[in-house]
């Protein structure tokens, strides 16, 4: 393989509660590198993965940093600022986190964001781009909606970020995990992707996403839609379909 | 394990009802409408009953205890439990003396589950940072479990004063009060419990109990690792049980749209349908419709997971009192012997007498 095609597929996670070990197990099944933490050290975490994402290696935080220039964060929403502002500096950090005033406490901050927790978090992370995704359907979708590219019933996953190319890499992730991606266009359409927001919790395929969000969401500039020819070039090298 | 050793259960969150006429009934009368359920549950044959715990309007479970212990002097034989405790705002210390007085009282049928709840009003409430939860639990799970294991206990923790060769009256013999932990999905409470050689609940409220086989396999392999013996499992889960499959649907449907209608309002989720209330019904986590329906659907989860305790949360929403007394005599007089004898024939395919789709879910993801 390629060096620059076994760098994308390397994949970093960090929280390995119901959310970061099913991203996991579909990255794994669909030939990622994947390295994963959770709080503290590597151990505490070991048998979790090796039972609900066999194939990831349980790592430190620092270490899932190193792994990977793709990195999902997915802790609890009420403990994002417990890690350093300059951690994920020079990555692609994809938001997977969804705040719940039920599992979060009251956080005025995340409850009145005008612009979505995202933009909070790219507030937070000021040296890497975040993007918004992998949020927005139930965590064991990831198991049972992954379908071939051109399934029928294949599921669609949103990404929304202010950055065009890196918003393209993580629509390349979601196709290669088994998911139609679509461009939600910039970082504050993740409001529409956020609980409350127009898709949030229901399987929708490429088509009902993509006019839902068309009709709710804010865009990024015309020109800076994610690269269209580019993500299609990036797929057709995806050479191992997720199953 | 015999099918005579599976327990099963029901669990409240006494929520507020609504008399046959719509109206709103008060609190008081929840509660002491909620000890009548409990006696009859005694009377048909239920091994245990459990109460949650919420601070909000519209449940009254939030001195639990003090209700079971109503219902203790009222009954013979019916185990008395809560599911769930939520430890990381209770003091230990409380919980033990609470119990163990339970315990008494009801001549020896107290049990506890232990848990942090889906909701967190009650951190705010007794002046708790949420942030601390992981902490909370864990340090008020050491003090309790050491209480009920091995007293006196001297101990000292971060969120309360230490005990020093400490006897708590009444007293317990050691490991007397069957004391599990529950979870809703998390990993890392499910090696927990392990960790600490507690039973595990699994608390499946929504979608296909195969979702949770994983969890199953890593408590299993979580208590290998910790050198504890395998431990029971149960599964608590919502349902309703009607002479017909039909009249349940009817019942419990305008109950179940408004809970989920108001969950959906305060969580963002999608609002609830009839095509998703009945997707629950044949593929997800509500046991409901008609004894036989309900009794198949029971037997096949328990052998699928290998459950040695099942709870109905018995009636979601304001379900009449009269329908839900209705409901836990068919629950106790068909639904659990039913569930017996379907399961005394290790050879039966369980899955074949559950309505077609149930199982569905489950062969299409066996690769687990």
């Amino acid at each position: 393989m390629p060096g620059d095609e076994a760098a994308g597929r390397r994949l970093g996670i960090v929280g390995a509660g119901k959310i970061g070990t099913a991203v996991a197990r579909a990255a794994v099944a669909s030939g990622y590198d994947v390295a994963i933490s959770g709080s503290g050290a590597a151990t505490r975490i070991e048998l979790i993965v090796d039972v609900l994402a066999p194939g990831a290696h349980a790592v430190t935080t620092d270490d899932v940093v190193r792994h990977a220039d793709i990195i999902v964060l997915a802790v609890p929403m009420h403990r994002f600022r417990e890690l350093p502002r300059d951690l994920f500096a020079g990555k692609t950090l994809v938001d997977a986190m969804n705040y719940w005033e039920d599992a979060d406490g009251v956080d005025d901050e995340l409850a009145t964001a005008p612009r979505g927790t995202s933009a909070v978090v790219q507030q937070r992370f000021s040296s890497s781009k975040v993007v918004k995704s992998l949020n927005h359907l139930g965590y064991f979708k990831f198991e049972e909606g992954r379908r071939q590219r051109d399934a029928p019933d294949r599921l669609a996953m949103a990404a929304a970020g202010d950055d065009a190319v890196t918003v393209a890499a993580v629509m390349q992730l979601i196709d290669r995990l088994g998911f139609d991606a679509v461009d939600a266009g910039s970082l504050d359409a993740g409001l529409a992707l956020q609980p409350g927001g127009p898709v949030f919790g229901i399987s929708h395929t490429r088509d009902g996403l993509s006019n839902l969000l068309r009709s709710k969401a804010p865009s990024r500039r015309e020109d800076d839609r994610a690269p269209a020819v580019q993500f299609r070039d990036l797929a057709r090298r995806t050479t191992k379909a997720p199953t | 394990m015999t099918t005579q050793d599976i327990e099963f259960g029901l669990d409240s969150f006494v929520p507020i009802s609504v008399d046959e006429s719509g109206e709103e009934l008060s609190g008081d009368v929840v509660i002491r409408n909620t000890v009548e359920e409990a006696v009859l549950a005694d009377a048909v044959g239920i091994d245990s009953f459990n109460i949650a715990e919420h601070y909000r309007r519209d449940m009254m479970d939030s001195a639990g205890h003090v209700i079971l212990a109503a219902i203790a002097g009222r009954t013979e034989r019916i185990r008395l439990g809560t599911a769930v405790t939520v430890l990381s705002t209770q003091d230990p210390v409380r919980v033990y003396t609470q119990f163990a007085t339970l315990d008494a009282v009801s001549n020896g049928r107290a049990q506890l589950i232990l848990g942090r709840g889906s909701l967190t009003e009650s951190f705010p409430l007794f002046g708790l940072d949420l942030g601390d939860y992981e902490e909370l639990f864990e340090e008020k799970l050491d003090l309790l479990t050491r209480l009920l294991r091995d007293q006196p206990v001297t101990w000292s923790g971060k969120f309360r004063s230490p005990l020093t060769d400490a006897y708590l009256s009444p007293p317990l013999p050691p490991g007397h009060l069957p004391t599990w932990v529950g979870v809703g999905g998390s990993p890392q409470s499910v090696i927990r419990a392990a960790r600490y050689g507690l039973p595990l609940m699994l608390a499946v409220i929504g979608g296909p109990a195969i979702r949770f086989a994983p969890l199953v396999e890593l408590y299993k392999r979580a208590l290998d690792k910790y050198g504890h013996p395998q431990l029971r499992i149960g599964l608590h889960s919502h349902g309703y049980v009607a002479r017909t499959d039909q009249e349940a649907v009817d019942i419990q449907w305008p109950h179940w749209a408004h809970v989920m209608g108001n969950a959906a309002a305060e969580r963002g989720w999608a609002r609830p349908t009839m095509d998703r209330f009945h997707s629950e019904i044949e593929e997800g986590s509500l046991y409901l419709g008609s004894p036989e329906t309900v009794a198949a659907k029971i037997a096949w989860v328990i052998r699928l997971l290998g459950l040695s305790r099942f709870d109905l949360a018995y009636a979601t929403g304001r379900v009449p009192h009269e329908q839900k007394m209705a409901t836990i005599e068919l629950y106790g007089r068909e639904v659990i012997p039913r569930v017996r004898e379907l399961l005394a024939d290790p050879e039966a395919d369980l899955a074949a007498s559950v309505r077609p789709g149930a199982t569905s879910a489950g062969s299409s993801n066996a690769r687990g």
